[in-house]
Formats: structure tokens, C-alpha cells, sequence
């Protein structure tokens, strides 16, 4: 290789990075990662949303890119090279499982910003984010309490990571405050999205007797098992599901993703962009509350509702002692509060529930 | 635990229904193996037969139309897959693996306005005398239709293989092509037919799960039912009363492990979550394996 060529390979790198330097002025794009088909008509569908909303909301100053059904594993890393190689500029990786791949590329692209979705691994380039679910999960446990004529309220449960893991802890909390005989039944599924697997472990759970039926898979599909058995209740998850309403659906929580995917945008157009660790709840909207229908008797309604208020105002925490863990050894005395390092990685039942976390 | 909370006889009935999507595929591309033919794209025949039996059952109002329109919809694909690996000779099982790539892309595509949409209903048949019959009754005879399509199919595909004449020359086929031309019977015709008889099968799997079993479209629904039935097939060394009892033991397990969770049993579920699975494989391995058809996955060309 003679000096020439060098120098004019350097004269080519150098036009080139000053080219992507110069991107002030060129469209930003942002990229999604997703776990499911953005027709899944729950979780995946939801961070759709706040893409469009992004698309919405800076017109032609960004162009967004998503990838959808990316199984967890080697493909996500895979797919989040590619998208950073096509030059996005901030990617979005929306599911837990994308943790690792997340951090690995974000280590080999410095320049790109990482925004990770449930996790808890940051680095300068990688924020994460989440939605306390468990405020929904609460509003749910007391509907279910209060709904339940067997005492029993199936779960079906997808990974056991803390995430599902606190929504269980929440929703029995307040499921058995107000009715002390309630029993949880949990299935775990090992998948996010199975239409005719979640289908199979809602009509098991209300064969065993439950007649409320909270999920935290993301499809329809145990809605309409609910729907054919006839007398079962269910919440929408993730998104409001509200086509199964006034009953078996009788409220939902919904992921409200796009206030955040709009800020976080304007923060990388606007250069102000931090690595940071969010974790809203239903006070900023993160957490939605679908409507509860008239299939809840009014004073339930009532009560609910003083609930999510009491969850908004800060007043009340959806974790608060006198709570002891499973195995009777305490956990929060009376008026304490659950810390965030706590509940971002819990691992263990609350005092009352009869099952047992996968290890 | 409290294992009296399970329902032997919903137990097994919901076996029943859990089994009927995978027999349906299973059965299907077991023909189409036994004329010879590596068909990998079931699980985008699948998908595809449920969206195009969602879309007809929707639109007429009839679930037995969109069963139709699921098996038209299987088939059409397959004769794709039929025409590039029969008259072009390409690879089948790159060609397959296209197909099933394919499959999941034309269905979200065709899908996009039928999400969040109910099926029509397709009640339970309640069969009059044999649906009073108890036990047995509850666990048989109360299912809605398909699952019967379903087994008789498999009737119909057992002795179409073993005592009718086209059944002899499909297996001549299979077996060895070169022969089989040599006798003056059109391999590649019935090779083709093969594959739409698969991809029929196939489309009413799938239209099982979005009409029936789940019943609502999302994409990616079949979630690697396809794939399942593909191994059945293998396991069940290409015989179609193994493959009943392969795909019954599947769907069995799976309901059972459900089951045995909410029942709170005292097994890891990471051990019941693979226990579908490792039975299905250990009971048919261990049952005396078969052949694979003779030439099975070869391409022919009569110039050969």
C-alpha cells in the first residue's frame, strides 16, 4: 500500500465523518425495537403508538424505524447493529429481554443513544425506562377482591422477572384487603405472546374455579376464553382492550409511551440528552387506567377510583407496610414504604400468596 | 397442592381441543412426506389459513366458509411452493423455509384491518346419545365440529394410504420417483397434489386457532404450532396412527402442565414447561422408529 492510497483513505474516512457530524440539520432518526407484531393489540402495539406520536409530533424533522416480532437473544443484537449501522440516532429497545444486546451495542456504537425498556443495566449511552405497573396492578387486585364469587382469581403470569413479580405482589395485596379469602392461582406461560397458549392457561384457570382473570401476556386471547366461559372477569393489559368491554373486561391498564418517546427525542435534537433512569406511574401518565364499566357495582367503581386518586396524588403507595414476605419474616412495618432498589428487583411473594417464584 | 381441583374429564377434553390445530397441519404434510416432498413452510401455510379464515368467516358471517377459505388459502400458497421446487427444481427445503417467511408476512399484511375483531361464534356441537354418555360423553362427544373434520381426516388419510390404489402410487412416489416414472405415473402431478393437500390441511390448522381456539386474528397467532406439527410428522415415523397419538400426548402434556401449576404442584415449572416436549419425542422414540420415505426432499426431473 503505497502513501497515496493511504492518505487518500484518509481523506475519504475524514469526509465521511465529518459528513455524520454534520447532522444537525439532517433529519434524526429513531429506531424501536419490538418484541411482538405491532398488531398484537397490547404492549407491542402500545410502543406503536408512541412511535407514531413521535412521527406526529416532529413531522419531518425525524424519520422513525422499528423492527418488529425480534425474538430475545442473539437476533436483538443483531437487529440493533443493523439499525444503528443505517445511522439512527437514539433506539428504543422495548423489552426486557433485550437487556444484555442492549448494553453490548450500545458499547460498540458511543455515538448512538440507547433507551432500554424495563431494565435495570445503564451505561452513558443507555437509559432505561419503565411504567409502574404495579399502581395498575393495585387497581386491579381491589376490583378482583371485590368481583370474585369463587375466591379464586387465576394470574397468568409470562417471565418471573421482578417486573411480573411485583404486579402479582400488588394485585394480591390489595385483592386480599378487601376480601381476606381471596387465593391467587399463577400459570407462568415462558412467553410474552402466544395467542393459543395464553388461551389453553385461561381456560385451565377458570376450570379450577376462577371466575377474575388477570394476565400479563400481551394477547387478547384469555379475553375471549373469558368472554366464552361467560361469567369470568378480565382486565386489558397493556393496552385497553376495551373491545371486550363492558364485561368480561371490566377495566385495563394501559402503556402510555408517548409523552416519554416524545421527550426523549426532543432531548436528542435538541443535544440534551442524559442517560438517565425513568420510572413513572399513573401521576405522569405513563400508566393509563381504562375505563371501568358498569359491569363493577358503583360503590366498587367508587372505591377504585378513590384508589387510582390516592395512587396520583402520591398520598398512598401501592407497597405500603404492615406487609410481610411469604414466609412470614417482616418485610415493612406499619406505614413504611417499599424503596425503589426493593421493588426493582424483587424476587419473593408477599405473605398469603400459596405458590412458589421459578427460580 | 391441591390436585382435587383438577377436572379429569375437562382435562381430557381440552386435550382434545388443544391437539386439533397440530393434528390438522401434522396430517397434512405427513401426505405430502410420503409423496416424497420436504414442505418446511407449514407454519406460513398456517398462519396464512388463519387470516384468510378469518377474513371469509368475518365477512360472510360463516365459520364453516372460512374453514373453506382457510383450506383455498393454505392451498394457493403451497402450489407456490409446489410450481419453484416441483417444475423449477429449486431447493425444497430453502424454498420451504421462504414459504413459512412469506407466510407470516402476507398474513400481517392481509390482517391489518382485522385486529381487535371478533369471529363469528362456532358453538359446541352437543351429540345427541353419545353427548349423554357420561364421562366419556363430556370428554368425546362435545366438541365443536372441526375437531371431528380433524380425526376424520386422519381416518380418511390412513386408509386412503393403505388400501386405495392413488394411496399406493402417492407411497411409490415417495419412496422411489425414479421407479415410479419409470412406470408411467406422473410424479411431479402427484407431487403437487400432495402439497396442496398439505397446505389445505395446514390452512385449517391455523383457522382452527383464529376461528376456534384463540378466536381473534394477531399476527404471528400460530407462534410455532407449524413447527411442532413438522416434528409430530417425523416422530410419528410418517404413520398417521402414531402421529394421533403424538399429537394427543403433546397437547395432553401441555394441558396437564397448565394444570398442575395453578394446582400449585410442587414440580419446578421450568420442568413442566418442557414436559410436553421431552414426552412427546421419548414415547415415539421409543416406540420402534420407521423410515423416512425413500426419496424424500429429492428433487426429479424426468430427464434424470
Amino acid at each position: 500500500m503505497t502513501m497515496k492510497t493511504i492518505l487518500a483513505g484518509a481523506t475519504l474516512a475524514l469526509g465521511l465523518a465529518t459528513g455524520a457530524a454534520a447532522d444537525g440539520h439532517e433529519p434524526v432518526t429513531v429506531g424501536f425495537v419490538y418484541v411482538g407484531p405491532v398488531g398484537d393489540g397490547g404492549w407491542t402495539y402500545e410502543h406503536d403508538q408512541g412511535r407514531l406520536a413521535v412521527e406526529e409530533a416532529f413531522g419531518d424533522k425525524v424519520e422513525t424505524v422499528f423492527v418488529e416480532s425480534v425474538p430475545e437473544g442473539p437476533d436483538a443484537e443483531r437487529v440493533m447493529t443493523q439499525m444503528a449501522l443505517q445511522g439512527a440516532d437514539l433506539i428504543f429497545t422495548t423489552s426486557f429481554g433485550y437487556m444484555d444486546q442492549t448494553i453490548a451495542v450500545a458499547e460498540k456504537f458511543p455515538d448512538v443513544r440507547f433507551e432500554h425498556a424495563t431494565g435495570y443495566k445503564r451505561a452513558d449511552n443507555v437509559s432505561t425506562y419503565s411504567a409502574r405497573f404495579y399502581e395498575g396492578r393495585a387497581v386491579q387486585g381491589h376490583i378482583a377482591g371485590h368481583m370474585t364469587d369463587s375466591n379464586v382469581v387465576g394470574y397468568i403470569a409470562s417471565f418471573p422477572i421482578p417486573e411480573v413479580i411485583r404486579g402479582i405482589n400488588a394485585a394480591y395485596i390489595h385483592a386480599a384487603e378487601v376480601n381476606p379469602d381471596v387465593e391467587f392461582k399463577i400459570i407462568w406461560a415462558y412467553t410474552w405472546f402466544d395467542p393459543a397458549k395464553e388461551a389453553e392457561a385461561a381456560s385451565v384457570l377458570i376450570e379450577q374455579g376462577a371466575d377474575v382473570i388477570l394476565q400479563h401476556t400481551d394477547s387478547t386471547a384469555p379475553q375471549a376464553a373469558a368472554q366464552a366461559a361467560g361469567n369470568v372477569v378480565t382486565f386489558g393489559q397493556a393496552s385497553d382492550m376495551a373491545e371486550f368491554g363492558p364485561f368480561p373486561r371490566v377495566s385495563s391498564i394501559i402503556d402510555n409511551w408517548a409523552p416519554y418517546y416524545v421527550a426523549r427525542t426532543q432531548a436528542v435534537i435538541d443535544g440534551t440528552w442524559e442517560s438517565t433512569d425513568t420510572w413513572d406511574g399513573i401521576a405522569p401518565g405513563m400508566v393509563g387506567i381504562g375505563e371501568i364499566t358498569d359491569a363493577v357495582p358503583a360503590e366498587v367503581k367508587a372505591s377504585a377510583e378513590a384508589l387510582i386518586e390516592s395512587l396520583r396524588s402520591g398520598e398512598y403507595h401501592a407497597f405500603t407496610g404492615p406487609l410481610n414476605k411469604q414466609d412470614g419474616s417482616a418485610w415493612l412495618a406499619a406505614g413504611e414504604t417499599a424503596d425503589d432498589g426493593t421493588l426493582a428487583g424483587l424476587n419473593f411473594y408477599v405473605e398469603g400468596i400459596d405458590a412458589e417464584i421459578p427460580q | 397442592m391441591d390436585l382435587s381441583s383438577i377436572n379429569p374429564i375437562l382435562l381430557l377434553a381440552s386435550l382434545m381441543v388443544a391437539a386439533t390445530p397440530i393434528i390438522l397441519a401434522a396430517i397434512g404434510e405427513l401426505v405430502v412426506e410420503r409423496a416424497g416432498v420436504l414442505n418446511l413452510g407449514v407454519e406460513g401455510m398456517m398462519i396464512t389459513g388463519a387470516i384468510c379464515g378469518f377474513v371469509v368467516a368475518v365477512n360472510t358471517g360463516s365459520p364453516w366458509l372460512g374453514f373453506l377459505g382457510a383450506a383455498i388459502g393454505g392451498a394457493l400458497l403451497s402450489v407456490i411452493f409446489g410450481v419453484l421446487t416441483q417444475i423449477l427444481l429449486s431447493n425444497q427445503v430453502a424454498t420451504g423455509l421462504a414459504l413459512t417467511l412469506f407466510g407470516l408476512g402476507l398474513s400481517a399484511l392481509m390482517g391489518q384491518g382485522y385486529i381487535g375483531i371478533k369471529a363469528p361464534s362456532f358453538p359446541d356441537w352437543h351429540i345427541p346419545l353419545l353427548g349423554d354418555i357420561p364421562v366419556i360423553g363430556p370428554i368425546v362427544f362435545q366438541h365443536d365440529p372441526m375437531v371431528y373434520v380433524g380425526l376424520f381426516i386422519v381416518a380418511g388419510v390412513w386408509a386412503f394410504l393403505r388400501y386405495s390404489r392413488a394411496g399406493l402410487i402417492l407411497r411409490a412416489v415417495g419412496e422411489n420417483h425414479e421407479a415410479a416414472h419409470a412406470l408411467g405415473y406422473h410424479v411431479v402431478r402427484v407431487r403437487i397434489l400432495a402439497i396442496m393437500f398439505g397446505g389445505a390441511c395446514a390452512g385449517l390448522g391455523g383457522a382452527y386457532l383464529s376461528l376456534v381456539r384463540v378466536p381473534q386474528w394477531t399476527e404471528g397467532m400460530t407462534a410455532g404450532a407449524g413447527w411442532i406439527a413438522l416434528a409430530i410428522v417425523v416422530f410419528a415415523s410418517w404413520r398417521p396412527g402414531r402421529l394421533l397419538l403424538g399429537a394427543y400426548l403433546f397437547g395432553g402434556v401441555t394441558v396437564l402442565q397448565l394444570n398442575l401449576q395453578a394446582a400449585g404442584a410442587a414440580i419446578a415449572v421450568e420442568y413442566l414447561s418442557m414436559a410436553p416436549y421431552l414426552a412427546t419425542i421419548a414415547v415415539l422414540v421409543i416406540m420402534r422408529a420407521g423410515r423416512a420415505p425413500g426419496s424424500l426432499g429429492q428433487s426429479f426431473h424426468a430427464s434424470r
